[in-house]
């Protein structure tokens, strides 16, 4: 059998998910006996050119993690779509715009305002901005166009498979992959995880009866070990995240954040954490449950940390 | 924006406030056009999802209606709603959603007198603050559109 031709590429991401990719140790033996890799800025020397090149549909696998943040990106994510036999978005980033997708409760003039002329560190008097093109004496220079809103993958192109995580746990990346290697792939659109359940399914933690009177955050209090940290008033994400990770956060004292995404069949992670958060708030008092919910002081950045983009709502609307 | 009708969805519970809006009917009570009711057997069935998929999809505003508290036809349904729904709106306002937007009001099945004067001031309440901004934003539907 020939081997498998396997691109990797980043988009608007934090390399974390390239980390990721390699934290499969020596299972990457097994991967390089099957599997040429034939794209990966961040560890090869190829060039855009060299994918350019390449006959469409040649590559039988493009793992692509990142954001669609600018121009560049958007480009790399058509160019590998059609490239790739199949497109897998790995990684948060690529499934729900993540951490870079925050930038989505603001628009460019926002982010550039406060990027080249508010930081402390920033002297910029003459408010230069960086310009798509500029004309030098040698010639025009381009730079990609940086969006206004950052976009997930799938809302780019076509994609096959999703592996969720922030970034994808050891054996997360290794289901995929070997569901790749043997040929027994799932259904096209699976978001490949051990689990469909919410992470509180593979929680060792002590679960009763949810009933909370204030929120913490982790800093304010020393969590008790065994009893779940949802009920000790931590916001804890798990009851609306995919399982699949081992629920490993939590066993560490650290409330789980939601970077797993939605359980099976829900759109919109974040309002139903919300639904599911404000369900347990021990209260009949209009006064009161006011209070417990300012001890909230994000509500919006918490509930759509790694999903803002991918929300029914996408942004927050800057006038 | 004089000539602004904006569309305003209602949830209503199936044991109270959609008996009340019934009630207001059959008395031939007037109220504002603008509402269109959904009927839901509780207001604690309204996820907040609902109205942010409303709002997302072009409601100018949304009304949840629900039993007095007490008065639960599930016993607690309506003290889950009367949870989420302030803490919905401390979200939406984050995401640039006047939080007016959404409100939330107990009407009995013997309140039609209150259904229609909840319907018509809270419409309004919308004509004043204009279309929602998500939909009628130039950013977003843009935006979308190439998404």
């Amino acid at each position: 059998m020939a081997k498998l031709k396997i691109a990797l590429y980043w988009a608007a991401s934090c390399g974390g998910c390239e980390i990721a990719t390699l934290a499969i140790h020596e299972k990457i033996l097994k991967l390089a006996e099957v599997a040429d890799i034939v794209f990966w800025p961040v560890g090869m020397d190829f060039k855009y050119a060299d994918v350019e090149k390449m006959p469409d549909k040649s590559v039988d696998v493009c793992l692509f993690n990142g954001a669609i943040r600018n121009e560049e990106n958007e480009h790399m994510a058509h160019l590998l779509r059609a490239k790739s036999k199949l497109m897998i978005a790995y990684g948060s980033c690529a499934y729900e715009g993540c951490i870079p997708g925050l930038a989505n409760f603001y628009n460019r003039q926002t982010i550039f305002d406060r990027v080249y002329v508010e930081t402390p560190s920033t002297d910029n008097p003459k408010r230069i901005y960086p310009k798509t093109k500029v004309k030098v004496p040698e010639g025009e220079l381009e730079i990609p166009e940086f969006y206004d809103t950052v976009k997930t993958l799938r809302q780019t192109v076509n994609v096959d498979y999703v592996v969720p995580g922030c970034p994808p746990e050891e054996k997360t990346t290794w289901l995929a992959l070997e569901a790749l290697i043997s040929g027994k792939l799932p259904p096209k659109g699976t978001v490949i995880s051990h689990s469909v359940k919410a992470v509180c399914d593979e929680c060792p933690r002590k679960k009763e009866e949810k009933k909370i009177k204030k929120f913490y955050r982790p800093y304010e209090k020393i969590p008790e070990p065994e009893k779940c940290l949802l009920e000790q008033g931590f916001l804890c994400y798990g009851i609306a995240t995919r399982g699949g990770c081992g629920a490993l956060c939590p066993q560490a004292n650290m409330p789980c954040t939601g970077c797993y995404g939605p359980v099976e069949g829900v759109i919109d992670q974040g309002a139903h954490f919300l639904s599911a958060l404000a369900s347990i708030i021990d209260s009949n008092d209009p006064e009161e449950i006011q209070k417990i919910i300012d001890d909230i002081p994000d509500p919006a950045g918490t509930f759509y940390r790694y999903s803002l983009p991918d929300s029914l709502l996408r942004r927050a609307i800057i006038k | 924006m004089a000539n602004f009708e904006p569309k305003i969805l209602a949830f209503c519970c199936n044991w109270c406030s959609y008996a009340g809006a019934d009630l207001a009917g059959t008395s031939r009570m007037q109220y504002a056009p603008n509402i269109r009711v959904i009927r839901v057997m509780c207001s604690g069935r309204v996820n907040p999802l609902f109205v942010v998929k409303a709002l997302s999809i072009g409601a100018d505003g949304v009304l949840v209606l629900g039993c007095h508290p007490g008065d639960c036809h599930y016993i607690e349904g309506n003290y889950k709603t009367m949870r989420r729904i302030p803490l919905l709106k401390k979200m939406l306002k984050q995401l640039g959603i006047e939080e007016e937007r959404v409100r939330l009001e107990w009407v009995s099945a013997s309140e039609g007198a209150k259904f229609t004067e909840v319907t018509n001031s809270f419409t309004q309440l919308i004509k004043k603050l204009g279309p929602n901004p998500f939909v009628h934003s130039k950013q977003t539907s843009k935006e979308v559109k190439s998404g």
